[in-house]
């Protein structure tokens, strides 16, 4: 079977508008978690997130489309161009149906559709915009980058929380080896208005710490809750054959294997059971014909909810052993980014394989109760060849990719 | 409620729809299509949702379909209000 | 080994009937299910009419406290999933968890609660700053629709892949061909697959109002779906659910359980034009179908029947009218081609799903279902759109076709048990 490679990213992320400026505030440790400037949250129960500051729409995306989209779709239009120009893709020279868009997405346009709400109820029905008809939903963003782009091959959207980003790329190889030439996927997200927040926090599972130091810290004997944030990462994925008959500038690595699974009942097992997601990291490395001796590293879900962490940290253990494998948890500095935190991770994991170095967790001092070799304080330089993304959504997704490097 | 001049009606579109995307210059604007001033269908629809608040005029599905121009959008509304009054 | 994929169980909540036996009843009655909206009062919105389900949901064997927590559609899809799987005999003594996954199309999720709480939570629309000790504790679930599939996924025992897929109004379908090729990998042998959504809350009313995509033929409910007739002007919003529950053909073969019909084929296009509008000459939904057909290895000529996306849009049935056309050549005239939104109305990401329904079940029963209210053929859709009334065929190669905002184009397949063989 032909290999699918990665030959385009682009990044938004609360620490970075570019795939470099991620990456180097990632490898610097700089964080981009504060209080919620967008709104006022004092009234919430939790008030820190991985905001996007200082994104001006206008710069970046054409007068017609800001009044008909929400901000993660703009978000996720700056990411696509980024990918686009990284691949040095030209769509108009590939196959007419030859380039598709996958994306996941969690809760869709949340603020758009919470100024309607608005618009509806306090207001009435004549206020409500004729793009609350699109804007808000699910499909969004993959229909307003195929539009963009004039990509017109088979395409979708899948929503699995917080593991959906993976399961898109997953989706995205799955179509490139049917007959699409090339294809963008990934997911942009993020819900950082009043309306989403509420439903958020409803969870109990965000930090209610004030101090962004003190909030999100998975694997730490400290751990209560994580911060959430807003962005991801939008690929260009080809297959290898096709990246190369068309000279494609670079190719940043291989995706290799992956596997999607579902826990039990909540109930039936206990709540840190770790039987599904030790079973998708299983059959991920199986897909990519490896065993665990060849993979180099973990890029964590890292809840930073104690329960789930326990599991994840089972589960890492009940496949690889006592090896003392590096974590990465590059996330600690963006909070998580729902459907966008995979993506993201796949991403930062192909920037990790090819400078050879993992970037560090912050704030967490890791726990020897999970033995987990959490990467911390400065980047870890060694060598890596293929890497672990576990990304697990709330309601029992799982979903887990190996990466490999280009060469 | 201002008159419902030209400039009027651009100032509602921008904000209903954003900028334009042609290249018209300030004159030939009234007369230019729609389309190829960057504004689909949607946009024309959002304008005439905030026409038919602001001012009351109501504009039939196919007066929407069919209107092409500002120029011809801003007489259509024109005609409602001075019926009206 | 190629795995080929044959669906076992049929599950259905729609406008009409609860089952797939009153919705089978529907159809071929040519009776439509469309009425004034009783959800809630309408009266200020422009398009008042809607095909409403009547739904109990505990009289459907749900607790009261699914009935309080659970989204309609998360509730149409356990009633629709429980029905499949009894219909497959999968039910109680099911497959093993492991190979069984869910894919679950919807458009909107759970719009309906979440608008509701968002009235609770902004005091009547008042706050924007909404009031966080009113949100009721399983918020989250309404926020991402993923709860729907992992409600799914808990009834029915699966532990496999679990999604939703959420392609606008071709979402049904396009869960469908999802599970379809999880099951041709090999990532599962079983799929519990369809489409649910229940939109008919006024935030979804109004958001059709404003692009006057609905209909406005407030005064004639009963017959205000007109696919096909030159008389249209909007669809009719729709509510309810399909499940299926697809297997791998071998398994099922093994097992000896009834058979509906194969998936032939699946293909899925983009039209990379409009979120919401349609390019005239439905190239891209003549490609999606195409490509389908080839799969399955059936000429265009095979076809004896379409399902059509028929929304009863202007733009649509003109747009998929070409569609035909361009992909089936000739024989487009010559196939039976209907719309059942003309009876059910248009239930965004579930209609994909329900429409499959209709097809499986018209394999099985050996009739094609009618266009209702179809009394004046626009001029410009010309092919045999089966007006009023159901016809008795055998159906060897069925296609149902579905399209999106967001210019989603898919096509799908079935086929006849058995005919792959022969």
């Amino acid at each position: 079977m032909n290999a699918v490679v990665v030959t385009g990213l682009g990044v938004v992320a609360p620490n970075g508008l570019s795939t470099e400026e991620y990456w180097n505030a990632t490898l610097a440790a700089r964080s981009g978690i504060g209080r919620i400037t967008r709104f006022e949250p004092e009234r919430y129960p939790a008030t820190l997130a991985g905001e996007i500051r200082g994104f001006e729409p206008a710069a970046h995306l054409p007068g017609r489309l800001v009044p008909q989209t929400d901000h993660s779709t703009r978000l996720s239009l700056v990411a696509a161009d980024e990918a686009v120009r990284d691949a040095g893709l030209d769509t108009g020279q590939l196959p007419e149906y030859g380039v598709g868009v996958v994306t996941a997405n969690s809760a869709g346009g949340f603020e758009f559709g919470h100024q309607e709400l608005d618009n509806l109820w306090r207001k009435g029905p004549e206020y409500v915009s004729a793009y609350q008809s699109f804007a808000w939903f699910y499909a969004v963003n993959t229909g307003q980058i195929s539009i963009r782009h004039g990509l017109r091959g088979s395409s979708g959207v899948l929503v699995a929380d917080e593991a959906g980003g993976l399961d898109a790329l997953a989706q995205a190889r799955r179509l490139l080896r049917r007959d699409l030439d090339a294809v963008l996927t990934g997911a942009v997200d993020g819900s950082l208005c009043p309306w989403g927040w509420i439903a958020q926090t409803s969870t109990g599972q965000l930090s209610t710490a004030e101090d962004p130091a003190l909030a999100y810290r998975p694997f730490d004997e400290r751990a209560a809750g994580f911060v959430p944030g807003e962005g991801g990462a939008i690929l260009v994925v080809e297959d290898e054959a096709k990246a190369r008959a068309r000279h494609a500038p670079r190719i940043h690595g291989r995706i290799l294997g992956h596997a999607a699974t579902f826990d039990p009942r909540p109930g039936t097992v206990p709540a840190d059971d770790a039987s599904a997601l030790t079973r998708a990291v299983e059959l991920a490395l199986a897909d990519a014909g490896a065993v665990p001796d060849d993979i180099d590293a973990v890029f964590a879900d890292a809840a930073g909810v104690p329960h789930l962490d326990r599991a994840e940290a089972a589960a890492l253990g009940a496949v690889f052993g006592a090896r003392e494998l590096p974590v990465a948890v590059p996330k600690t500095l963006t909070g998580r980014l729902c459907a966008g935190a995979g993506p993201l991770d796949v991403a930062t994991a192909l920037l990790a394989l090819r400078d050879g170095v993992l970037p560090p967790a912050a704030h967490t001092q890791p726990s020897p109760r999970y033995g987990l070799r959490v990467v911390v304080g400065r980047p870890l330089e060694l060598r890596l060849r293929a890497v672990l993304v576990v990304a697990r959504g709330l309601g029992g997704f799982n979903s887990a990719m190996v990466v490999g490097a280009s060469h | 409620m201002p008159e419902l001049t030209m400039g009027e009606l651009t100032r509602i579109l921008r904000e209903c729809a954003g900028e334009g995307e042609g290249v018209a210059h300030d004159g030939e604007f009234a007369d230019t299509l729609f389309t190829d001033l960057g504004y689909d269908s949607l946009a024309v629809l959002e304008t005439a949702s905030r026409l038919k608040r602001d001012y009351g005029v109501e504009l039939t599905d196919d007066e929407v379909v069919d209107v092409g121009t500002p120029a011809r959008l801003l007489e259509l509304a024109r005609r409602q209000i001075a019926a009206r009054s | 080994m190629a795995r080929d994929v044959v669906i076992t169980g049929v599950g259905v909540v729609a406008p009409g009937g609860i089952g797939s036996k009153p919705f089978w009843d529907l159809l071929v009655s040519g009776r439509t299910a469309t009425r004034t909206i009783t959800h809630f009062d309408a009266s200020p919105f422009r398009s008042t009419v809607a095909a409403e389900c009547d739904f109990d949901a505990q009289a459907e064997g749900l607790t009261a406290e699914e009935a309080d927590r659970l989204d309609r559609a998360t509730q149409f899809a356990l009633v629709a999933a429980r029905e499949a799987l009894e219909d497959s005999g999968l039910a109680g003594d099911g497959p093993d968890p492991c190979r069984t996954g869910v894919t679950l199309g919807s458009a909107v999720g759970c719009t309906t609660s979440l608008e509701r709480e968002y009235v609770v939570t902004s005091h009547g629309g008042r706050d924007w700053l909404v009031d966080p000790d009113l949100a009721v504790p399983h918020l989250y679930d309404y926020f991402v629709p993923s709860s729907m599939a992992a409600e799914v996924a808990w009834a029915a025992g699966a532990q496999g892949p679990c999604s939703v897929v959420s392609t606008g109004c071709t979402s049904g379908l396009d869960a469908v061909g999802h599970a379809v090729r999880l099951i041709e990998e090999g990532s599962a042998d079983v799929m519990v697959a369809g489409g649910t959504d229940a939109p008919i809350s006024p935030i979804t009313v109004a958001c059709f109002d404003a692009i006057r995509a609905t209909t406005p033929r407030n005064d004639e409910p009963a017959t205000a779906s007109r696919p096909f007739d030159r008389t249209r002007n909007g669809f009719v919003l729709g509510e309810g659910c399909a499940v299926f529950v697809l297997e791998e053909r071998e398994r099922a073969r093994a097992r000896g359980a009834h058979v509906y019909a194969g998936v032939g084929g699946f293909a899925s296009r983009c039209n990379a034009f409009h979120m919401t509008g349609l390019r005239p000459d439905g190239k891209e939904m003549a490609a999606a179908i195409e490509t389908a057909l080839d799969e399955a290895r059936v000429r265009p000529d095979e076809v004896s029947y379409v399902n059509a996306h028929g929304s009863g849009t202007k733009q649509n049935d003109r747009h998929e009218t070409a569609a035909f056309k361009k992909a089936l050549g000739d024989h487009a005239r010559r196939t039976p081609v209907s719309s059942i939104k003309s009876m059910i109305g248009h239930s965004l990401g579930a209609i994909g799903s329900v429409e499959l329904a209709a097809c499986a079940l018209a394999i099985e029963n050996g009739a094609v279902p009618p266009t209702a209210n179809l009394y004046e053929p626009d001029p410009e859709c010309d092919l045999d759109y089966v007006p009023l009334t159901a016809r008795e065929a055998r159906l060897d190669v069925v296609l149902s076709v579905g399209s999106g905002f967001g210019g989603f184009q898919s096509a799908m397949v079935l086929t006849r048990p058995g005919r792959a063989e022969q």
